[in-house]
């Protein structure tokens, strides 16, 4: 198969992300070849060389300054006529996301969304996406060509492979109205940390706190761990935490890589909002409290003795 | 001015949904309800209306599903919308982003309004991004996971929200702005609101009434398949042990076994 | 100690509001799209098309129903098998039983008398043959006959609560709806919708067991009876199963204890919803003595009976849900059921047959003559206000096969008080003298007048396991629920309160609503499914604002 993969690349650097979809396609076997469009980018494509690109394809235009989605379209369809790709891959990205829709519309191609993982059955492209709040997984195929797939954020990890990548730009026509909407302000990184919908890691505090005070212990694991902090209903009913970091039925869902989840019982209201998340850690002194029959590893202990441990040692781990 | 609000009508919440083992999609035969998200949409539109003050402005709600979604549907009339226009057509069942593009963007071209609004995504797990393929169809800007939305003078100015915190975006009506849900709290629907629901001009529109041949809607018009269902990969086993004083190291060990540090 | 030396800070008088100008106007307003409130709008749309003149002079709207939950059925829950003798009635045989959204006719019953392990099959009691009835869910049923009501003309106004009574000069105008959008402090939120005041020639209550307006209209008008009304609370799941069941199933004894002193009056039921569904549950009297008591907890104790263990294997639970039953029966109905523009039906008055465990059909029947009354009171010439124009309602009650019932088996329920073998001896003698034995009235006590003892109950209920056994939070999240939390608090209840009294709160909500505290009890509204259990044990439940609580299909 010969695939396409769109590297999104911000501030100078390829997304992670990006890359571990470039690994993946990489893996699947046959040709892999990226795609980076922006402005002033062209060193970034030597990079995807050693994650398993054979070719890069690079659009160096001041009209892609902006990480807007819409031009992005264009060019896309302009690189994919008359190459015979089989697949075109995105890691999930609000900007990504917005590309694949456009390019489906345009091509009158299928995307298939949300995918969990990404096989080669019978020499067709076949995905895996969950499904009814991850409860399900259907595999989801294409009738028509090119495959377009947009993988769920943090699915792959990026490999290299130590190759090397020929690096071919082009050019393209942008469409009036693809560069109609304008970028006033660039988004900058802000400095309290993520927030907990984009978080890939959440340290969440509960009833089993004791107190509002001890909320501290959960923001001092959460920044130790470059995370952010949550907090379930009952505390945030309990005023201990505002509204804005409850996760739960009534509250926010969140899917990150890592959930610790301190002093919380994990009922199911509270399940709801979270079970998506990669890694649960569980640390509560009830060793029947119901979060113990999901989390992948429960302590059963004082989180009063425990979390300041944990936070101790993962800040020397980091140092290390 | 006209804003047109695409709403979509999903299956009642948690836990009664179910998969329909024989079509592999979410058998959406139960109840429905208008999708939560849509609701915030709904309430931009009005708020932008009410801003405006014009008299002459419309918020039309523009729907693709089965007849019994006009009841649903109603909810946006009861907050203050105009008008519904539901393309109801057997044929459009099953339809996936190529085909429902098409079919809204079909809709939506007959309505020609100035802007066109989307929710964050639908609450059943199905068409997110559909607003990008819209946009593209009707070629016309798009801004998305918008959380503050002004109107000003022929244009939009919208601040999306990225992974890397908020972008300020520009767009000349007619436009196409997708909302996320944190961009407003939707209202109440006020009593008299309630009552005169029913009375607004609801639209039921066939594929043939949009020109959109059977063939480029539903599973026909579609360019994906769902194959086949399995289980989720195992969470694996629950690991539980008891703090003896260890608790802490054996997380660390845990994190640093599974990469997540 | 008792709960009623704890009254909840709530006083009606809070609860009626002097008409000002009127925001909306109709013809009759009916409050609770339940059995009883749409047969009234469903007799009054009959009785309105033949009388183009009069629904012209109600204006727009004619008839119009409010229901606090997101939809007519969000709210309704019973068991249920019920007669359709009024149902047919109501559509004048335009409607068969079989366009009723019916599982079945009942064709086979039994009765048994459980011990820990083994059950008893006893002869089914003459006052509970169900030949002839049909398995129902409520909640659908309350679907379907909120359709029938919009197609004969009412205007159904869903995720609307009667907050307060309009009235004044002795007569009442209409109701106030409730407040959308506070905060957890009363205060305004971004969204605040205030409620509405809806004007109408006729209100009549239908909201079902512990009517908030009910309550309130009641002892504002003088209205209520000899005996104080008493509740039992009752708990059900709906189960998917393996094998179909192809009986009704009843079952007394275990795990209710029948001493005297326990006061624990109640059983189980167990119909078939068709072949592929299953609904059960436990229902015990609130007059209960024991803190510790828990009829959701009962209920999961319930299932681990072998007989009920079989017929659930390889099944699924998809339903669950709560609510009170009255049961003083016809001694603790109100001493008139209408005032000046008010008629008040079903559940709300009262109307339960306790022995036959039937009050749908009475719901409906109620629902109906109130109909007829309201339409006779509203021709030219009459005036609803007036005193006593609605008097015929009343009349039309007594006349009826309510009456008669209720009367039959008035002594039923305070016979049980006196425990399981004496009360089934006196209900016997009951049931075999048509209600003549024993003579007279027997005085009940309300709830709230119970002593208060601990025994250990709470030792014997099984500990969740998820698959057969469920905790009170799974539950509320399976009913639907999703209330927002920072809604403000709806029950008036005392919070500084002896432990034992936070303790018997505590294992009495099903919902999890109530948990012991420091200095007395922790409230958390937003679990609340609105059974009305706490009125009947020292709290008072108004109704939260409208759309919230649970959001019942199946029960």
């Amino acid at each position: 198969m010969k695939f396409l993969v769109f590297l999104e690349d911000h501030e100078g650097r390829l997304q992670k992300d990006s890359l571990g979809v470039l690994s993946k396609a990489a893996s699947l076997g046959g040709e892999v070849e990226g795609v980076v469009l922006g402005s002033e980018i062209e060193g970034l494509a030597a990079e995807a060389g050693r994650f398993g690109a054979q070719r890069v394809h690079v659009l160096d235009d001041v009209l892609l300054g902006a990480p807007l989605p819409q031009p992005r379209v264009d060019a896309l369809e302009n690189l994919l006529r008359d190459r015979g790709f089989d697949a075109v891959l995105f890691a999930a990205s609000v900007l990504s996301a917005d590309v694949a829709a456009g390019l489906a519309a345009r091509l009158d191609a299928g995307l298939n969304y949300d995918l969990a993982d990404l096989v080669v059955e019978d020499g067709k492209l076949v995905g895996k996406r969950p499904a009814l709040g991850d409860s399900v997984y259907a595999d989801v195929g294409w009738t028509s060509e090119p495959c377009l797939a947009l993988v769920r954020s943090g699915t792959f990890e990026p490999a290299e492979s130590g190759g090397s990548a020929e690096v071919e730009t082009f050019e393209s026509r942008l469409q009036d109205f693809s560069l109609a909407a304008t970028m006033v302000e660039r988004a900058h990184e802000e400095s309290e940390g993520p927030s907990i919908e984009d978080a890939d890691v959440i340290v969440a505090g509960g009833r089993g706190l004791g107190g509002p005070e001890n909320f501290a212990l959960v923001e001092e694991l959460a920044k130790a761990l470059g995370g952010a902090v949550a907090a379930t209903r009952a505390v945030v009913d309990a005023g201990w935490y505002p509204y804005a970091a409850q996760v739960g039925q009534t509250g926010k869902t969140v899917s990150p890589k890592l959930y610790v989840a301190v002093g919380i019982s994990g009922a199911i209201q509270h399940k709801v909002g979270m079970q998506g998340s990669g890694l649960i850690v569980a640390i509560n002194k009830d060793p029947n409290a119901p979060i113990f029959e999901y989390a992948d590893l429960g302590v059963v202990g004082d989180l009063h003795e425990i979390v300041p441990k944990l936070t101790e040692l993962v800040r020397a781990r980091k140092a290390a | 001015m006209k804003i047109a609000v695409c709403a979509k009508y999903v299956p009642e919440a948690t836990a009664a949904r179910r998969i329909d083992p024989q079509t592999k999609r979410l058998d959406r035969s139960g109840e429905g309800a208008l999708n939560p998200f849509d609701v915030n949409a709904v309430e931009e539109a009005l708020k932008l209306g009410e801003a405006a003050g014009a008299d002459d402005g419309e918020v039309v709600i523009v729907s693709l599903g089965p007849e019994r979604a006009l009841d649903a549907m109603r909810r946006a009339l009861a907050m203050g919308a105009d008008r519904i226009v539901l393309v109801a057509d057997e044929a459009a069942a099953g339809s996936d982003l190529v085909a429902t593009s098409r079919i809204l963007a079909a809709a939506l071209e007959r309505e020609s309004p100035d802007l066109v609004l989307f929710g964050q995504q639908a609450d059943d797990a199905d068409g997110a991004v559909l607003w990008a393929a819209v946009a593209d169809r009707l070629q016309r800007p798009l801004i998305s996971q918008v959380a503050d939305l002004t109107l000003e003078d022929g244009k939009v100015r919208g601040k999306r929200q990225t992974e890397y915190g908020y972008d300020v975006i520009d767009a000349p009506l007619p436009a196409v702005v997708a909302v996320s849900d944190a961009i407003n709290e939707p209202r109440y629907p006020s009593l008299k609101g309630i009552m005169g629901a029913k009375k607004k001009p609801q639209e039921t529109l066939s594929l043939a009434d949009l020109g959109v041949p059977a063939d480029e809607a539903g599973e026909a018009g579609s360019r994906t398949t769902v194959q086949a269902l399995s289980d989720p990969p195992a969470r694996g086993d629950t690991v539980k042990i008891e703090d003896d004083g260890s608790g802490a190291e054996k997380i660390l060990e845990f994190l640093q076994e599974r990469k997540a540090l | 100690m008792r709960p009623s030396d704890f009254p909840p800070p709530f006083d009606p008088a809070e609860f009626v509001v002097a008409p000002g100008e009127a925001e909306i106007e109709v013809g009759v307003l009916i409050v609770g799209a339940g059995p009883a409130g749409l047969a009234c709008a469903i007799r009054l749309g009959q009785l309105l098309e033949g009388a183009p003149e009069l629904a012209e002079r109600l204006g727009d709207v004619p008839v119009a129903v409010l229901e606090k939950g997101k939809q007519p059925g969000s709210h309704l829950l019973s068991g249920a098998v019920v007669n359709p003798g009024s149902l047919r009635r109501l559509f004048a045989g335009r409607v068969t039983t079989r366009e009723m959204p019916f599982y079945g006719r009942v064709e086979h019953e039994s009765v048994y008398l459980l011990t820990s392990r083994r059950a008893l099959r006893i002869p089914t009691p003459p006052t509970m043959r169900n030949g002839g009835n049909y398995i129902t869910s409520l909640s659908q049923l309350g679907r379907w006959l909120a359709e029938r009501a919009e197609e004969a003309g009412a205007t159904i106004l869903p995720e609307t609560s009667g907050h307060a009574l309009l009235a004044g000069d002795g007569r009442v105008r209409g109701v106030r709806t409730g407040d959308r959008g506070r905060g957890r402090g009363g205060e305004e939120l971004g969204n605040f919708e205030p409620g509405s005041d809806v004007h109408a020639r006729v209100t009549v209550l239908a909201e079902g067991t512990q009517g908030h307006l009910t309550g309130v209209a009641l002892q504002r008008f003088a209205l209520e009876g000899q005996n104080p009304q008493v509740w039992a609370l009752g708990v059900k799941e709906v189960w998917k199963v393996a094998k179909p069941l192809d009986h009704v199933i009843h079952t007394m004894g275990w795990p209710l204890r029948a001493a005297a002193k326990y006061r624990e009056f109640g059983g189980s039921f167990v119909y078939p919803m068709g072949d592929e569904m299953v609904t059960l549950g436990m229902v015990v009297g609130l007059d209960h003595s024991d803190a510790e008591l828990s009829v959701h907890d009962l209920l999961q104790e319930l299932k681990t009976h072998p007989f009920l263990r079989k017929l659930l294997e390889g099944g699924e639970r998809v339903a669950w849900g709560a609510k009170t039953i009255p049961e003083g029966g016809f001694l603790s109905l109100p001493k008139r059921l209408h005032a000046p523009g008010l008629l008040i039906c079903g559940d709300g008055a009262g109307l339960v047959n306790v022995p036959a465990l039937k009050g749908i059909h009475y719901a409906v029947e109620s629902g109906r003559l109130a109909a007829e009354a309201a339409f006779a009171a509203l021709q030219r010439g009459e005036s609803p206000g007036r005193r006593g124009a609605l008097a015929r309602y009343d009349e039309s009650l007594r006349e009826s096969f309510v009456w008669r019932d209720l009367r039959q088996v008035r002594n039923m329920r305070q016979a049980f008080g006196r425990g399981f073998w004496l009360g089934g001896a006196l209900a016997g003698a009951m049931t075999a003298s048509r209600g003549a034995f024993p003579p007279g009235n027997v005085h009940a006590e309300p709830d709230t007048d119970q002593e208060l003892i601990r025994t250990g109950r709470a030792a014997s209920y099984p500990k969740a396991d998820g698959k057969l056994t469920f905790d009170k939070l799974s539950s509320v999240f399976l009913s639907g629920n999703q209330t927002r939390d920072d809604a403000p608090n709806h029950i008036r209840l005392q919070r500084e309160v002896p432990r034992e009294l936070a303790e018997l709160w505590t294992n009495m909500c099903p919902a999890a609503v109530y948990e012991v505290a420091e200095n007395g009890v922790e409230v958390t509204p937003s679990n609340c499914v609105q059974c009305g259990a706490i009125t009947a044990k020292g709290g008072r439940l108004t109704p939260p604002e409208g759309g919230a609580g649970p959001e019942y299909k199946l029960t």
